[in-house]
């Protein structure tokens, strides 16, 4: 119930993000489609990048905000539905006469929607239509839709997306841009081109002439790395939702992003297998919900599932700390027991809250250090936090180190961004904190009052240096200088630095402690990395691998087991089969590999061979070595060849 | 002659082998978190590359005593740590490039094998007994270490053991083809030379060791610095390693044939009749593997609500666990089961079978994506219709082609669609680019089960089979026992020159124009047209294939294999 909304709130959460990352371009299409010429189509191409598989979202949103607010009219294609010109006019169409008909809705019943299978599909008859329906919204505007219409213009464009413009047939491409330039006259029209690699595609498919027709502008959207960091910003980063990934489940479906798949979509699909998985899989889940509702459900829990909390291993660790009374209590005492739960789950929460202020105070200071030691985005931070104690860690130090070499600009604007966080938070305890920033901040401004007296006072011992011209004199002078300067080698500002450095450290070790260490974060905190990799990123020939070259691995039998590279005759057949073909160049002979197998195989069963049914005995091995074997053909190992006559050809290589 | 160049070869292939190994390792272990992992990867591999290094630095006795180390706190490491997981298996090792075989190799393996487990080593097999006779018995890793070096031997000794068999071999069959002892003779060849070798095996052995001393003599490398050379050595070696294992179109395999072995070719029943008297090996631990994977059905159930669709991989049949899938909780459900192993599946069908079956739609439709259209706006239209769609084998030969796969992905994305499917070739995840894998919503399920594939080879047009020979062979005869005499002549003279002419690989087919002629002379046929209606007659029933060549003349040929064209023969002179 739970991971169902959390889901639907997800996606909804793309989807507006994507959507206003659009409208920007809406807008500029809206813009520049008046400025058209007339002989010319214009055309938007959007530069979307390699995640293909996100962009069927982004172009729903976009053609919602374009229904939305510009025009009716609009025909998404994809390269799979027009291999021929034909068919590409039949969708387009085809979606056209819908979507006029989803807006005069139900009122003109009389207008029948033709099959539009059974229409010539033909560019005239799509200006017809256009005509005819322009002119009927025309006509019945005044009256009732006056609201809706205004949104749209008197002729509104019609606007032909193209998905995914690269596996577009050539000539399919240059035909209907030909054909609708000759009616652009009489029909808007507006082609998207949705594009994943690089502009210079265009040119590449249509030729100069065809390209000349339309006028084209480029838009770029943005990376979908962008994307990642939004949703994690709004997914991960906030204390609204009470679930939470773990360091280990983060970092590995944020390398199969990067690694693989460039996709938001299968980052979020991941993200839904956590949910799913941790819901499933631990059974004090229930209590994985808002702080709204948890003291609801922990006064709710069987005397089985306080069991289970106590089994909990953070739990031990925080009951092995309490006094022997309480411990006492705690393990016998079930509604004691909850009353504690709940404070502590209320205290996980807090630490969320806390958690992510802090983390953003200390990402504004880490993303700005030259190298980034500690990462630019603030998901590596998220993750080294999240991993363990983020300040043993040497990145830390040196980002620290790196903290105390700030000059002064940068430092106030980060104190004042740090506040301007810590004040947006919903958490109580940063009142002190913000207190304490903005004390620094004046004294900041303080110091440049102090500083420009200061030089004062350099200015006049130097004038005094002046005066003196006795050489002894000066050389006492300078030395005091020189003396004084090593002492109080510390100005006002650096103090006054390092104070500010010492203070956010003392803030991240406060705030920021690995979340293993709290009491009872099993609950909200899903951490089973493997399982999650095993079902995302599987590796199938790994697996048959192994269960070809080491079957023990599978099948827990003595007589499996041997050391070495090598695996036992009383594997299965198809192991012993595998072995010897790994022996093998290119081609196969049959007559030896069955010979090998059945050498192999009589030795194995050689204790209880009668020489008395060895004929019989020598069938089944054959009918083994033929099931065996296409077994291997099935698994695509080898394949029959006609090269030689009993020969059949491998597939893989070597791999000895 | 060849021998001091056929060592240097193997000692650079050998070489090459390993880095490979490391590298892929370097790339797999991406992430630090991760790290341990790696180690284990590493393990893993070190049992394999163990071998192969000493293997390459046999003269080098302190860096074998290093590798020795580290192999042994490998062992130690596994040990304790016999839980890991079980796909820790860089991919170098597990498909690395061809190095060049030979073929007596694969009988040396199997001997090998067939001895491996006897603690008792057989005392008239020289080699091993050589070998126990050197080995302190108590030291499983010098039996280790001995082993390696009888690998060491072989491969030395194929260098110029290969060609002798084999010519010898050729010279004996070549007087007497039908010789009986013949597969005999060339079945314990391999171990004769064995012994016979022995001796030459080691005086190379000697001389090989010598320049590798005198190498490391005048270059002692600093290990780091000889990696970053062979790392640098790698890519050329590697790629000139793949040309050479692929550029040899001679392929030295043995010539025997399956009619020599005097053993009658099985058919699907006498094959299924004995596989059944064949005891399933492991059928305790196999039944665990399955108990394992059937706890997870109320999950996949649960994830199949969620959205997700479920792929099965690992070896072993899956089809029984589906199945078990299928009665255990699909019962009260509409399903849909998909054997996609069989041969004549399509899509069509299968849309087919979802728009008759489940929407009780009667009608036809012009193109699969009209009907996969239809299919979606039903499912979308109706929210209580659920479907859940099982598919034997998803990557078989019929829906692995890309628009079968692409109607599955489309129809698989519909949320009320509930797909679990199974996929046993290696390469099938390779039918999927993003786009599908994005609509199909995979959860990948390990689920080795080592069952036989009982069902799904069934289908298949084995090599040894032969079901589609006796097919070929029984119709053959039907079909020519129908027809007149004179067709009957005109077919066996096809026959007979095709069999004539069955070494030359380049063999188009009889002309047209010489088969007229022959068939003249036999007294056949009378005119060009007679055999011309004989020949369309004959293409109607598909015993003959014509083909145009490349200088416009018509070939004729029967497209069945030589034996059973043999075979065909034998019974019309029979009949005679």
């Amino acid at each position: 119930q739970i991971q169902e909304d959390l889901n639907k709130q997800l996606l909804d959460n793309l989807l507006s993000f994507l959507s206003r990352s659009h409208s920007e371009f809406q807008e500029k299409t809206t813009e520049w489609t008046c400025r058209m010429k007339f002989r010319e189509i214009p055309t938007a191409a959007l530069v979307l990048g390699v995640n293909v598989t996100d962009h069927d979202l982004t172009f729903r949103g976009l053609s919602d905000v374009l229904q939305d607010n510009i025009t009716p009219y609009i025909a998404l294609l994809e390269a799979k539905d027009c291999p021929g010109i034909k068919n590409l006019m039949q969708k387009l169409m085809g979606q056209l006469m819908h979507c006029d008909i989803d807006v005069d809705s139900l009122e003109d019943e009389d207008c029948v929607p033709v099959s539009h299978n059974r229409i010539r599909c033909s560019m005239s008859s799509l200006t017809s239509w256009y005509e005819g329906v322009t002119k009927k919204t025309d006509s019945e505007t005044p009256s009732k839709k006056r609201n809706s219409s205004s949104r749209h213009w008197q002729s509104p464009p019609v606007v032909v997306i193209f998905k995914d413009m690269e596996s577009f047939t050539t000539k399919v491409l240059q035909d209907f841009i030909v054909i609708s330039s000759q009616h652009i006259h009489e029909l808007p029209l507006v082609l998207i081109f949705g594009i994943a690699t690089s502009p210079m595609i265009i040119h590449r498919l249509l030729p100069h002439s065809v390209s000349s027709l339309l006028c084209i502008e480029l838009f770029q959207s943005l990376s979908c790395k962008e994307h990642l960091s939004t949703i994690i910003d709004k997914l991960l980063l906030t204390s609204r939702f009470p679930f939470k990934l773990g360091g280990k489940v983060l970092q590995v479906l944020i390398n199969i992003f990067l690694y693989h798949d460039f996709s938001v979509q299968n980052f979020i699909k991941g993200f839904q297998l956590c949910i799913v998985e941790h819901f499933y899989s631990q059974p004090l889940s229930v209590l994985c919900c808002q702080l709204v509702d948890v003291k609801k459900r922990v006064y709710s829990l069987s005397h089985d599932q306080c069991e289970n909390i106590r089994r909990l291993p953070s739990f031990r660790r925080y009951v092995e700390k309490q006094e022997s009374g309480k411990q006492i209590e705690l393990l016998t005492n079930d509604s004691f027991l909850k009353e504690e739960t709940e404070k502590l789950l209320k205290d996980l929460h807090v630490y969320h809250e806390n958690y992510v202020s802090i983390l953003r105070c200390l990402h504004v200071f880490t993303s700005s250090l030259p190298k980034y030691p500690l990462g630019k985005q603030i998901r590596e931070l998220h993750c080294a936090c999240l991993e363990n104690r983020v300040w043993e860690t040497e990145e830390y130090e040196s980002s620290l180190q790196l903290a105390r070499m700030l000059n002064k600009t940068d430092l106030v604007t980060m104190l004042q961004q740090c506040v301007e966080i810590l004040m947006s938070s919903s958490g109580k305890e940063f009142d002190k904190t913000v207190e304490k920033l903005k004390e620094f901040l004046t004294q900041f401004q303080n110091l440049e009052a102090e500083a420009s007296q200061e030089r004062d006072v350099s200015v006049s011992s130097q004038k005094e240096l002046q005066k003196k011209t006795d050489l002894y004199h000066l050389q006492k002078t300078l030395l005091e200088l020189k003396e004084s300067r090593r002492s109080k080698k510390l100005t006002k500002f650096e103090m006054l630095r390092f104070e500010v450095v010492d203070y956010i450290d003392s803030l991240v070790r406060k705030y920021l402690v690995p979340a293993d260490n709290r009491t009872l974060h099993e609950i909200v905190y899903f951490n089973a990395a493997t399982v999650l990799r095993g079902h995302l990123n599987a590796a199938p020939r790994t697996a048959l691998h192994t269960a070809l070259n080491n079957p023990h691995w599978y099948l827990k039998n003595q007589a499996l087991k041997c050391d070495g590279g090598g695996i036992s005759n009383k594997a299965p057949d198809i192991c012993i089969v595998y072995k010897l073909h790994l022996e093998c160049g290119r081609l196969i002979n049959l007559v030896d590999w069955l010979e090998a197998f059945s050498t192999v195989v009589m030795a194995a069963e050689e204790p209880n061979a009668d020489a008395a049914s060895s004929d019989q005995v020598d069938d089944i091995i054959h009918a083994r070595f033929i099931r065996a074997v296409s077994e291997l053909e099935l698994l695509g190992f080898i394949k029959p060849s006609k090269q030689k006559t009993d020969h059949v050809a491998r597939l893989t290589w070597g791999g000895c | 002659m060849s021998r001091p160049e056929g060592t240097r070869s193997s000692r650079r292939s050998l070489q090459v082998k390993f880095v490979p190994d490391e590298d892929v390792l370097k790339h797999i272990a991406d992430d630090a978190g991760t790290k341990v992992r790696k180690d284990k990867a590493q393990l893993s591999v070190s049992m394999k590359r163990f071998v192969k290094k000493l293997e390459n630095i046999s003269d080098n006795e302190a860096q074998e005593i290093l590798e020795e180390k580290n192999y042994v706190a490998a062992l130690g490491i596994c040990a304790q740590d016999p839980m890991g997981n079980g796909s820790n298996i860089s991919g170098g090792e597990v498909y690395s490039f061809q190095t060049p075989k030979r073929s007596s190799k694969m009988a040396e393996l199997a001997s090998e094998l067939a001895q491996t487990p006897e603690k008792n080593v057989a005392p008239d097999h020289s080699r091993c007994s050589e070998k126990m006779a050197k080995t302190p018995q108590s030291s499983t890793m010098f039996l280790l270490l001995m082993h390696v070096f009888s690998l060491l031997f072989q491969s030395k000794k194929k260098e110029f053991v290969s060609t002798t068999p084999y010519r010898l071999r050729k010279r004996l069959a070549a007087p007497d083809p039908y010789l009986e002892s013949e597969s005999e003779y060339s079945a314990s060849c391999s171990e004769e030379e064995d012994e016979e070798d022995q001796k030459e095996v080691s005086t190379i052995l000697s001389s090989q060791k010598t320049p590798g001393k005198t190498k490391t003599a005048s270059t002692p490398p600093p290990r780091n610095s000889l990696a970053k050379k062979i790392k640098e050595q790698k890519m050329g070696d590697l790629v000139e390693e793949y040309f050479e294992a692929h550029s040899s179109s001679k392929v030295l395999t043995s010539d025997r044939t399956l009619q020599k072995l005097r053993k009658r070719r099985l058919n699907q029943q006498t094959l299924h009749d004995l596989l059944k008297k064949a005891p399933l090996a492991y059928a305790a631990e196999i039944r665990d593997l399955n108990q394992q994977h059937e706890s997870l059905f109320s999950k996949w159930m649960l994830q199949l609500h969620l959205g997700f669709n479920i792929v099965l991989y690992g070896l072993g049949s899956k089809r029984d666990l589906l199945e078990k899938f299928r009665t255990s909780l699909l019962q009260d459900s509409v399903h849909l089961v998909v054997n996609g192993y069989f041969p004549s599946i399509t899509v069509r069908s299968i849309l087919n079978s979802i728009t008759e079956e489940v929407l009780d739609h009667i009608g036809t439709f012009r193109s699969p994506l009209d009907q996969l259209e239809f299919i979606i706006k039903r499912f979308k239209e109706d929210s209580s219709l659920e479907l859940y769609v099982l598919i034997h084998n998803l990557d078989s030969q019929m829906l692995r082609g890309e628009r079968s796969q692409q109607i599955l992905a489309q129809l698989s994305s519909l949320p009320s669609i509930y797909l679990i499917a199974s996929i046993d070739h290696i390469n099938a995840p390779l039918m999927w680019d993003q786009a599908k894998l994005s609509l199909y919503n995979w959860l990948w399920y390990e689920t080795t089960t080592f069952s036989p594939y009982v069902e799904e080879t069934s289908y298949e047009n084995s090599l040894l089979v032969q079901q589609s020979g006796s097919l070929a062979l029984s119709s053959l005869m039907h079909v020519l026992h129908s027809l007149t005499l004179n067709a009957r002549g005109i077919f066996r003279l096809l026959a007979q020159h095709q069999l004539e002419k069955k070494d030359s690989p380049s063999y188009p087919g009889l002309s047209f124009h010489d088969f007229y002629q022959q068939c003249r002379e036999a007294f056949l046929v009378n005119s060009d047209l007679t055999l011309r209606a004989q020949l369309t007659e004959f293409r109607d029933h598909k015993l003959i294939r014509t083909k145009r060549g490349a200088d416009g003349v018509e070939y004729l040929l029967i497209p069945v294999d030589d034996s059973t064209l043999t075979d065909f023969l034998e019974k019309e002179d029979e009949d005679v």
